[in-house]
């Protein structure tokens, strides 16, 4: 790229295809891709194909494939129907409350409870004690608080985030090596300059993989929460197909939830990595050698 | 510039400093003593986990003193009855491991204390770090982050942060500890070459007795734990230094000096890490 001029939009195509041939090179992908097939393979030759004790109940991929890409599909629920995006659509923003009430009460919370010895011996114990009780076993306080339907799954949903993310806060404060505090403090900080430039950036790599856990163990409440209560919401559409033995229609939304969640997973690390520009580059150093 | 000027004398004196003393009553100081004329480098020379550090922190202020006293430029620091000093950037520190922010570029690690410190603003600081950093050498890898450099670096841009507060008394803790010696000669001349152009007391930390030769005017040598000041060398061999002076003879005298004096406190570091460990 000695001159300007030659950049032309045909060498950008030409990056860009490079870059994608690249991806394709890349030998995990292939790898994954294969792992992929292998699992479809199995999963269609035990249900379809052999049709082998206790997965001869089972709808096989060919049926779901089928059901799922179907304008007119047989259970009422395809990628062609409204009433599909309205599930997902329902679950997906309680997810996203969810989340975002988690992480912003618990980042402080924990950041918090990292700065001041105090505040910690106050609220650790209470926080310990409540942490362990299962999602589920808050349902009925849930309902009784709170009322409608949306709000108590948004607060079970919550829930268990919550607690991820305070404690992995809470660890990524102590884990900050205390020469950057000294430091900091020989540099002239007071103590707001301690909690942004120290605290705060210190704690993010514990922050973001609390973040990861946290979406995983926030989906997995929504759809206990959505099978209890709710009439709309991808927890509610399993129970419900359940019910009225549609199967192909639990399959469909099983892995429309694995394909959000690996979306959604991925969504926080990028924003990571685009937050902690730092690591990503003195990592790539570390690889390079 | 008026650094030189400044001052940044450093008194020690009597300071003992014991680790827990309702417990295990670990005595890391005894009774140590050392006078620190502004804008020398004085090197601390001692055998590993004798209170090097111990003292640096009691300088710092990051930890309280059991008995004795220190004083900057006659100001006292701490003594029995105020056992800790404040923290401040009259007193710089480089740390053993260093602790450059890895968040932070060079250059926002170096504009940090003026900023925070509120002496210059943020585009006057960061304009001042760029400067700074450019006669370190570092001026292509200013917006690096730490941990994208390689230690050599990380140590000088480390040294810079510290100058740039204009302090009176740079601390430095083994800061060339993990290096290999070539590495180790070319931070030995930097570091010169700093304090040449704008000359600071140094207290220079080091279990490396070529190194503390190198670089100070005086040495001196700490005995086994407990720390007290056992000997003091004075190095009179001119200044500007480079790497000839390794192979001269008057070098290789006091190499043979200070290792002699050394050598006994080691072995009996050595002994007494037997005893514990039986
Ligand atoms: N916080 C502490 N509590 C108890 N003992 C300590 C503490 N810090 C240091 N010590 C002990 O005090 C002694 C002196 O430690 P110090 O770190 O000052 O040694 P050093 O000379 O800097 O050693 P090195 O060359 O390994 O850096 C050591 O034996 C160490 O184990
Ligand atoms: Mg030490």
């Amino acid at each position: 790229m000695s001159e300007p001029a030659t950049i032309s939009s045909f060498s950008l195509v030409r990056l860009l295809w490079f870059r994608t041939l690249l991806i394709f090179k890349n030998p995990s992908l292939h790898l994954g891709i294969l792992g992929i097939f292998g699992f479809l393979l199995f999963y269609y030759l035990s249900t379809e194909a052999w049709e082998l004790p206790r997965f001869e109940k089972l709808p096989g991929p060919v049926a779901v494939l089928k059901e799922w890409f179907s304008p007119d599909p047989m259970w009422g629920i395809s990628l062609y129907t409204p009433d599909y995006y309205l599930h997902v659509w329902a679950s997906v923003r309680r997810v996203g409350i969810a989340l975002l009430i988690a992480t912003g009460l618990g980042v402080p919370l924990g950041l918090l409870m990292g700065w001041s010895k105090v505040f910690k011996d106050y609220t650790f114990p209470i926080l310990e004690i409540l942490r362990p009780i299962p999602v589920l076993a808050w349902v009925p306080i849930a309902i009784l608080m709170f009322s409608g339907t949306e709000t108590p799954v948004i607060f079970l949903a919550t829930l268990a985030s919550f607690y991820v993310t305070v404690l992995n806060t809470l660890l990524g404060v102590e884990s900050i090596n205390p020469a950057y505090l000294r430091a900091a403090a020989c540099l002239g900080s007071k103590r707001r300059h301690l909690f942004w430039h120290v605290i705060l950036p210190g704690a993010l790599p514990f922050i973001f993989t609390g973040l990861q856990i946290s979406v995983g163990v926030s989906w997995f409440s929504l759809v206990a929460a959505e099978m209890v209560s709710g009439q709309y919401g991808l927890g509610y559409l399993v129970l419900n197909s359940y019910t009225s033995v549609t199967y192909e229609t639990i399959v469909i939304v099983m892995v429309t939830l694995g394909i959000i969640g690996y979306a959604n997973s991925a969504l926080v690390r990028l924003l990571g990595r685009q937050l902690m520009q730092w690591r990503v580059r003195a990592l790539a150093r570390e690889k390079r050698g | 510039m008026n650094s030189a000027q400044a001052g940044g004398s450093l008194s020690i004196r009597n300071v003992s400093k014991i680790y827990d003393p309702e417990g295990a009553n670990i005595k890391a100081l005894h009774d140590c003593s050392i006078d620190i004329a502004a804008g020398e480098i004085c090197m601390i020379l001692g055998p590993s986990g004798c209170g090097k550090t111990t003292l640096l922190n009691a300088v710092a202020g990051f930890h309280g003193i059991s008995s004795g006293e220190i004083r900057l430029d006659g100001t006292l620091l701490c003594n029995t009855a105020k056992p800790q000093a404040q923290q401040g950037p009259d007193r710089m520190v480089v740390f053993q491991n260093g602790a450059l922010f890895p968040w932070k570029t060079l250059l926002n690690n170096v504009a940090y204390g003026p900023i925070v410190q509120q002496r210059l603003s943020p585009k006057e600081a960061r304009a001042k770090a760029l400067d700074m950093l450019g006669e370190a050498g570092l001026a292509d890898v200013a917006h690096k982050y730490p941990g994208e450099v390689s230690s050599g670096m990380a140590r000088r841009a480390e040294i810079v942060r510290a100058l740039i507060n204009d302090p009176k008394i740079l601390l430095l803790d083994e800061p060339y500890r993990a290096m290999d010696a070539l590495t180790k000669a070319i931070m030995h001349e930097n570091l010169l070459r700093i304090y040449d152009l704008k000359p600071v007391t140094i207290f220079f930390i080091t279990h490396d007795l070529e190194e503390a030769i190198f670089l100070g005017q005086r040495v001196v040598i700490m005995t086994t734990r407990p720390a007290t000041t056992k000997e003091i060398i004075e190095i009179d061999l001119p200044y500007p230094r480079d790497h000839r002076v390794l192979s001269s003879e008057a070098f290789r005298l006091l190499v043979t000096q200070v290792k002699a004096s050394v050598h006994a406190e080691a072995k009996k570091a050595f002994a007494a890490g037997e005893k514990e460990r039986a």
